[in-house]
């Protein structure tokens, strides 16, 4: 975000060096507590039995196999969804058609229901009783209570955010040099590749990436379809819950500490993109 | 996050020379029914199944009313927090320049970022009797880790971004003139933001409160740490779904859910709708 340099001497509201520091120590100070030393606290109690204690419960059975477990769901996930927020987004910003407003709302569904909502509605589907869960049965196969189910509520809670990351920016940048390339005689994929990637090349792998951080840390919705199982369905952030509650405060935290790098690597990637932005329309 | 602040500018209808129509289009609601709506249909059927006589009792048990109670009210005071924390942040982040600006900004998104399950230890482990905040709050004789201020807290936490990414926008593209004008004529740095600038911006800080009150109602990882979760006193309604899950009651997980579900939807379609008035009150009005 940047903020706008005045040209003008003019006074503007808050500008009094009073009122500005006031406000900048308030927020300073609410911030800290609010968001700076839990995330300090992750790490200081993931090292709080020592270093030595902190690798080895990561390197513990379980664990690995949740990271693993992780990173299969997250690998599966994001593609979907990569897929699907491209088409959304080209569809709703490079066309008009009638529902196209329905449409964008019926896609902010995941973001208004509840995790936990989410996960039973795939519950009530797909599992034994379900009108296709019984099917399935029946063809024994099994989506409820393993790692399948997992990757499809998954896919429902982290589905908005590659589309949310470029609708506006393709909206903002208009369909001019599309329109430029087509009647130059370029074909569709020419069109993507060579004139529409460039331009939204960096919200999409910041979409990309808020997916992941999202994919890799859900709860709710994935703690009704795993059925737990220690070693099998757990998930990273199910398996901080599990260990958690098992009075393994330090192993729960050195799990949380890996999700919360993931976290961080994401702010850090996007402070980049802003930077990077910033730079190119002071250079312009 | 989920805004649509930025609107497409109007323009002439025009033939369309760009690819891709049908397929995007039809990938996209193909998608849509598979993953948001299908899944619906299962929830449906299970409510319509019971009956409505069962239905009724089970979202109006008194345990679980005393859940919406809960959700609802800690929702509230959590997206109210947000909406003066998330004002004042986007406000200082905007307007002044200080040392570590560009860190701040960054950080307001760690909620959005932070895995919920995450963010629940983390404030569970802090504000409990014998955690950093938790030590200092009980020699005040406060406790907020297993009441349900340990609900509100863990709700404002997961949705601080939200006041701040919609305000943010509107305060950065707001015209000086009209303030300026204020401020030469001798009116107070207050009188000036609450009659020139509030004006402007309360359309989005209203979204954006909005938008962390569905996020709060839904919040599920963060709460059951701290919560507690004592009946009738610190249970969250997406608990309770949970709780009759486990009891392998799927009838009243359904009809739980779909209070919550219903809820979400008409919230959701009413932001979307307010959000698309005002943006057309301020582009037309530009």
């Amino acid at each position: 975000m940047s903020s706008k340099k005045q040209a003008s001497s003019q006074l503007r509201v808050g500008d009094n060096p009073l009122v500005k520091w006031l406000l900048v120590g308030l927020t300073l100070f609410l911030t800290a507590i609010l968001l700076v030393v839990p995330l300090i606290a992750i790490f200081q109690q993931a090292f709080v039995e020592g270093a030595a204690h902190y690798f080895n419960s990561l390197l513990e059975a379980d664990t690995l196999h949740a990271i693993g477990l992780t990173l299969l769901v997250a690998a599966l996930t994001v593609p979907v969804n990569l897929v699907f927020g491209v088409m959304l987004a080209w569809s709703v910003t490079r066309f008009e058609f009638p529902g196209r407003k329905l449409l964008m709302t019926l896609m902010d569904i995941p973001f208004a229901v509840s995790p936990v909502v989410a996960g039973l509605l795939y519950l009530l589907l797909y599992g034994n009783n379900g009108w296709i869960g019984a099917w399935l049965y029946e063809q024994d196969i099994q989506l409820m209570f393993a790692w399948p189910g997992i990757v499809m509520v998954t896919v429902f809670v982290t589905c908005p955010f590659v589309a949310r990351e470029l609708i506006p920016l393709m909206q903002q940048q208009g369909r001019e040099d599309e329109e430029a390339a087509v009647i130059l005689g370029a074909s569709g994929w020419q069109l993507f590749r060579r004139v529409t990637l460039p331009n939204i090349k960096w919200a999409l792998i910041y979409g990309v990436i808020l997916t992941n951080a999202r994919a890799v840390g859900e709860f709710g919705a994935v703690s009704v379809v795993s059925g737990n199982i220690r070693g099998e369905t757990n998930t990273l952030p199910l398996h901080v819950q599990l260990q958690y509650e098992d009075y393994q405060a330090a192993a729960a935290f050195a799990s949380a500490s890996l999700l919360a790098f993931i976290a961080l690597l994401t702010l850090l990637f996007k402070a980049f993109i802003e930077w990077r932005q910033e730079r190119q329309e002071a250079t312009l | 996050m989920a805004t649509h602040l930025s609107a497409a500018p109007i323009r002439p209808r025009h033939k369309r020379v760009l690819p891709g129509l049908s397929l995007s289009l039809g990938t996209s609601l193909l998608f849509i029914s598979l993953i948001l709506l299908l899944p619906m249909t299962g929830l449906i059927m299970q409510s319509v199944d019971m009956g409505w006589a069962r239905y009724w009792e089970v979202i109006s048990d008194e345990r679980v009313v005393a859940s919406y109670k809960v959700t609802l009210w800690a929702a509230l005071i959590a997206s109210v927090f947000n909406g003066f924390f998330g004002l004042l942040l986007a406000w200082v982040l905007v307007r002044y320049d200080f040392w570590g600006r560009r860190i701040l900004d960054a950080l307001v998104d760690l909620p959005f970022a932070l895995p919920t399950a995450v963010a629940g230890i983390t404030l569970a482990t802090l504000y409990a009797q014998n955690g950093w905040y938790g030590d200092i709050l009980s020699s005040l004789g406060l406790k907020i880790a297993y009441t349900p201020w340990g609900i509100v807290l863990a709700m404002a936490f997961t949705s601080i971004p939200f006041v701040v990414r919609t305000v943010q926008p509107v305060l950065e593209e707001l015209s000086p003139e009209e303030e300026e004008a204020g401020m030469t004529l001798g009116a107070s740095d207050w009188s000036v933001f609450r009659r020139v600038i509030f004006p402007a911006l309360w359309p989005a800080l209203m979204t954006g409160i909005a938008l962390s009150f569905t996020r709060s109602l839904g919040e599920f990882g963060a709460v059951i740490f701290i919560a507690g979760n004592m009946p009738y006193v610190s249970e969250i309604t997406s608990l309770m779904i949970f709780v009759s899950l486990q009891e392998f009651d799927f009838p009243a997980a359904s009809a739980i859910a779909s209070v919550v579900l219903m809820a979400s939807l008409i919230l959701l379609f009413a932001i979307n709708i307010w959000q698309a008035r005002y943006l057309r009150r301020l582009h037309g009005r530009n």
